[in-house]
């Protein structure tokens, strides 16, 4: 038994059973990622010393049976963009390299109370701004299934970490589609949810209104599971839901059949990889057999969804990213500086990437006087055309199926010079964030032996139905357990 | 022939709103109080990454109801901004305000001015509703919530930031340019601060800078209704500055027209020890302050259940109180503005009147004269002789148990070392007498001793009269009755002449 390739479910039974220990669970993962991460590049951050600490507070709490949640004791790593107090927290930005926040995401703290061991965090493209992990100030993380190929991003490390084995689950962040996108191309289950479902209070902003933290995991159970225990209003977060959190594993073993699957008509064009295709296609048979109807349903405005997208996204980072100005936390830049103005524009110079800095100047250039109207305004009438077209499409049918991706991952420098080429990539994902709602990804197959990740898109809060419908898909299929060569018993 | 120019002065003022907390997090607001800088900090006000903002209630309550004091309309639908800027005073880059949608908007106030135009009647200018009885009608354009910015003091070669006040709630309240007069904008500015202090929402306190004043200022030949190009005076500390720094404007942009120049659309500073405005900005380096609906704070939706409930807070309002003071208590109008100009003035006269005999008008009297006096002479609280004290020594005037000027050193007695006034006037034998035989003892008396003045007045001089009577004043220490005494002491004399 490798205890570094159990799902969650696997690993909590065994704790709670005492037929192994947190802090050997804790130590095996920690080993794992000392031996093998030099390959995968995964994590920016190791926390071995914070890590077997939780862990043996973990081991505490199941000898005593106190507050045991199916949680406690496990090893996950956590998106770099989410706060960690004592722990720095980089966002994988030079401008954050060496940031140690004073305090705790709302995230890192629910995970925290629920027993959960933090083992490390996860490298990204830099404040998520990118599809490929490419963007990391600090270095390339590599798929796991191919070490020539990019991970996917932004939350790259997350999913590769988690393909890799050097965690039992993973915390990432999708603004728009960055945990889907790379969990197909590393083979893990990963969900968006419904925007305002998690808090985001700690959790350094890319789009505000976009941004959704969201697990990784090995399987739709798990993701059920760990959303389940970070989910839910916050009063420090004024956009989440008041509405409580649903248990998301009660019912999911329910029969999916008679439910209606749509398929939008606009996800299935030309530009897509003949094997991410059929993949789909035999996705769609396999829930055909488990009784599901399909429906053809059209989303009319998806190709505004990437300039929606975009557009939204250069504007809100642009302002968001003003903070980073070198007087209060993280690098200061002050040679010989005339004045603070000076200051600011020497910190912001040498603190962010090429890709940070174009798209700060869109967005700046979009927010103008005289050009709002026509960018910045326009884009947010057009993103409610976006959110009507799902929720039109799904008023006729309960859950709807794309790839989450129109090709399998590329190769390591492929797209960087061509942003564009790199933009495409996210076209499947986008459009659920400016829409807010929720999405589900999970492996659906390989293509020349890279794996192809599928997504569910539901309803506004109906996590539950995305957990149910992607569990009955994992009852009959075998994708999702395959695990990269590198993870195989040596 | 030579033009005349009027102003067209618009006023944004900016008020501190008094809650305990601050505007977007829990940290106390009250960082005039805080012992060293950088205490009432947390990660939101400091703009640490991954902070969010949530909106404090008890702000936007206050702010609406400002808002329905200065007759806006609520907008049940009102978004937070983000106006974008760098300065080390801003952590997050951008300052959390309402721009499309502010809380209030379209209000209005009236004010008096004795060089507007309108106060005769006048109306040229079809801009301007025409307000209720004197004055005119300034309209308030909007009233919205905005983040207070860090302080920051400059030292030789560096800057010190404190956010101690980094993300107090603000209020700004933007009129219409519909000044004309800097009388008129200095009665509008003390028009509001007296309002907010009725609400309780503002200090009031200029030096504190709780209250500060934009000037937005253009010149116009009378009888145009063009809109020319304005300047804008920042922070105005004070009512001195505003009608300093405005009348200098104006007259400075009379001077360019004057001269065949163009006035240039800046932001100006105001150097109060020069007494001149300085250029700050021109319009070519004026920021673009980037606005967009702030995405970390959800939409405000205020329903009517909510609006009601603020506007019965509202409590009655400078204008109103002076009416009903003048109609009620025949008052007039200029002595009804003494006293309700601060809500406590006004509340101590009411509270004066409850408990006395004497007419509101004698009561006024002794307020707005005697009362005040002692007032600013002693450095005590008002508060420090009760309405019930004052009353009482009002009425023992008024039905002649003192004199009126027992009853001036009965009140400077009760401001120095308080007590009951009856107990005053018994322990200082200050009673007046009012028995007949007594005070005719006392006039014989005083004839008697001066047969050479009786002689004088005899002979013509009449103001001798009220020498006599102070004599019998001094003689029996003020206790006699002086009307009784003027009777008397007349009778006398006249019974001396033959």
């Amino acid at each position: 038994m490798e205890l570094t390739n159990l799902t969650i479910q696997e690993a909590s039974e065994l704790l709670k059973s005492k037929k192994i220990s947190s802090v050997e669970l804790t130590k095996a993962t920690l080993d794992r990622i000392h031996n093998v991460d030099s390959k995968v590049k995964s994590y920016v951050t190791v926390t071995d010393e914070l890590a077997l600490q939780q862990a043996k507070q973990a081991d505490e709490r199941i000898a005593k049976g106190e507050n045991v949640t199916p949680l406690t004791g496990i090893p996950f790593s956590m998106k770099d963009c989410i706060s960690t107090r004592n722990v720095r927290t980089t966002c994988s930005s030079k401008i954050l390299e060496n940031y140690v926040p004073q305090y705790n995401a709302t995230v890192t703290n629910k995970l925290a109370d629920a027993g959960a061991v933090l083992v490390g965090k996860t490298n990204m493209d830099e404040f998520g701004m990118g599809s490929s992990c490419e963007n990391s100030a600090f270095f390339n993380t590599h798929n796991p299934w191919d070490l020539n190929r990019v991970p996917g991003g932004s939350s790259g490390g997350a999913a590769a970490s988690m393909s890799a084995s050097l965690c039992n689950f993973s915390i990432g962040e999708d603004t728009g589609g960055s945990v889907r996108m790379p969990a197909g191309f590393c083979n893990v289950t990963g969900i968006k949810p419904t925007y305002g479902r998690v808090s985001r209070y700690g959790l350094i902003s890319l789009v505000s209104s976009f941004d959704c933290i969201g697990p990784m995991t090995r399987d739709a159970y798990d993701c059920a599971t760990v959303l389940e225990a970070i989910a839910g209003h916050d009063e420090k977060d004024s956009t989440t839901y008041q509405s409580a959190v649903p248990s998301y594993t009660q019912n999911i073993n329910k029969p999916i059949k008679g439910m209606k699957l749509g398929i939008s008509k606009e996800y299935f064009v030309a530009g897509m990889e003949a094997g991410v295709e059929s993949a789909m296609q035999e996705a769609i048979r396999t829930y055909e057999k488990l009784g599901m109807e399909i429906k053809e349903v059209s989303l009319p405005h998806t190709k505004y969804g990437l300039p929606v997208y975009y557009l939204l996204l250069f504007a809100e980072a642009s302002s968001n990213l003003a903070r980073f100005d070198g007087t209060r936390f993280g690098l200061s830049v002050s040679d010989n500086a005339k004045d603070v103005i000076d200051i600011y524009l020497q910190t912001r110079h040498a603190g962010f990437g090429d890709e940070v800095k174009r798209r700060m100047m869109l967005g700046a250039y979009a927010l103008s006087a005289g050009y709002y109207d026509a960018y910045y305004l326009k884009a947010q009438k057009v993103r409610t055309l976006l959110r009507r077209d799902f929720e039109t499409a799904l008023a006729s049918c309960d859950i709807l199926l794309a790839p989450t991706c129109p090709t399998t991952a590329f190769k390591l420098g492929e797209k960087t010079n061509d942003p564009l080429a790199m933009y495409l990539s996210d076209i499947y994902v986008v459009a659920t964030n400016p829409a807010g709602v929720p999405a589900l990804a999970l492996p659906a197959g390989f293509s020349k032996d890279m794996p192809v990740g599928m997504q569910l898109i539901g309803k506004h809060l109906d996590e539950a139905t995305l957990f149910q419908v992607g569990h009955a898909y994992q009852q009959v299929t075998d994708w999702h357990k395959r695990l990269p060569s590198l993870c195989h018993r040596r | 022939m030579k033009l005349t120019y009027e102003p067209v002065i618009g006023l944004e003022i900016h008020g501190e709103l008094l809650t305990k907390s601050k505007m977007f997090c829990s940290c106390s607001a009250d960082y005039g109080s805080a012992p060293e800088p950088n205490i009432n900090i947390c990660p939101t006000c400091t703009g640490l990454p991954g902070a969010m903002p949530t909106a404090n209630k008890k702000a936007l309550e206050l702010a609406a109801l400002v808002g329905l004091a200065l007759n806006c309309s609520i907008n049940k639908h009102n978004t937070f901004a983000r106006k974008n800027y760098f300065y080390p005073d801003l952590p997050k880059g951008y300052q959390i305000s309402q721009y499309e949608l502010p809380i209030a908007e379209k209000g209005w106030m009236d004010v008096t001015s004795p060089l507007t135009p309108l106060l005769k009647g006048g109306g040229n200018d079809s801009l301007l509703p025409q307000g209720e009885g004197l004055g005119m009608r300034v309209r308030v354009r909007r009233v919205h919530i905005e983040e207070d910015t860090a302080k920051l003091s400059h030292e030789k070669n560096y800057a010190l930031v404190d956010f101690n006040r980094a993300g107090v709630p603000l209020l700004e309240i933007v009129s219409e340019p519909d000044l004309r007069t800097v009388e008129a904008a200095l009665d509008y500015a003390t028009k509001i601060r007296a309002i907010l202090r009725y609400l309780g929402v503002n200090s009031g306190d200029m030096e504190k800078g709780v209250l500060r004043f934009e000037a937005n200022i253009s010149v116009r030949p009378v009888g145009s209704a063009e809109l020319r190009k304005r300047t804008e005076i920042k922070n105005l500390n004070s009512f001195r500055a505003l009608a300093r720094a405005s009348q200098y404007e104006i007259e400075r942009q009379i001077k360019v027209y004057e001269s065949g120049g163009e006035v240039l659309q800046e932001t100006l500073g105001w150097d109060d020890a020069r007494g001149i405005t300085t250029s700050q900005r021109s319009k070519e380096d004026a920021h673009d302050y980037r606005y967009f609906p702030e995405p970390d704070l959800p939409p405000l939706k205020l329903n009517d259940a909510w609006i009601d409930a603020i506007r019965i807070q509202l409590p009655e309002l400078p204008e109103a109180k002076t009416k009903r003071f003048i109609a009620d208590f025949e008052l007039t109008p200029s002595e009804a503005h003494l006293l309700t100009s601060e809500l406590s003035l006004a509340t101590y006269f009411e509270e004066a009147i409850k408990h006395a005999k004497s007419s509101p008008k004698i009561i006024n009297t002794w307020i707005a004269g005697e009362f005040m006096r002692n007032l600013n002479e002693s450095n005590v609280e008002a508060d420090s002789v009760s309405a019930r004290s004052l009353a009482q020594l009002i009425d023992m005037v008024t039905d002649k148990t003192i004199s009126g000027n027992a009853g001036k050193t009965v009140l400077t007695e009760l401001f120095k070392n308080g007590g009951d006034p009856a107990e005053i006037v018994k322990a200082k034998g200050l009673a007046q007498i009012s028995d007949e035989s007594f005070i005719q003892e006392a006039v014989t008396k005083i004839l008697n001793d001066n047969p050479s003045e009786i002689e004088k007045y005899h002979a013509g001089k009449d103001t001798l009269l009220q020498w006599f009577v102070g004599q019998v004043a001094r003689a029996t220490k003020g206790k006699a009755d002086p009307v009784m005494t003027k009777e008397l002491m007349l009778k006398g004399l006249e019974e001396r002449r033959k």
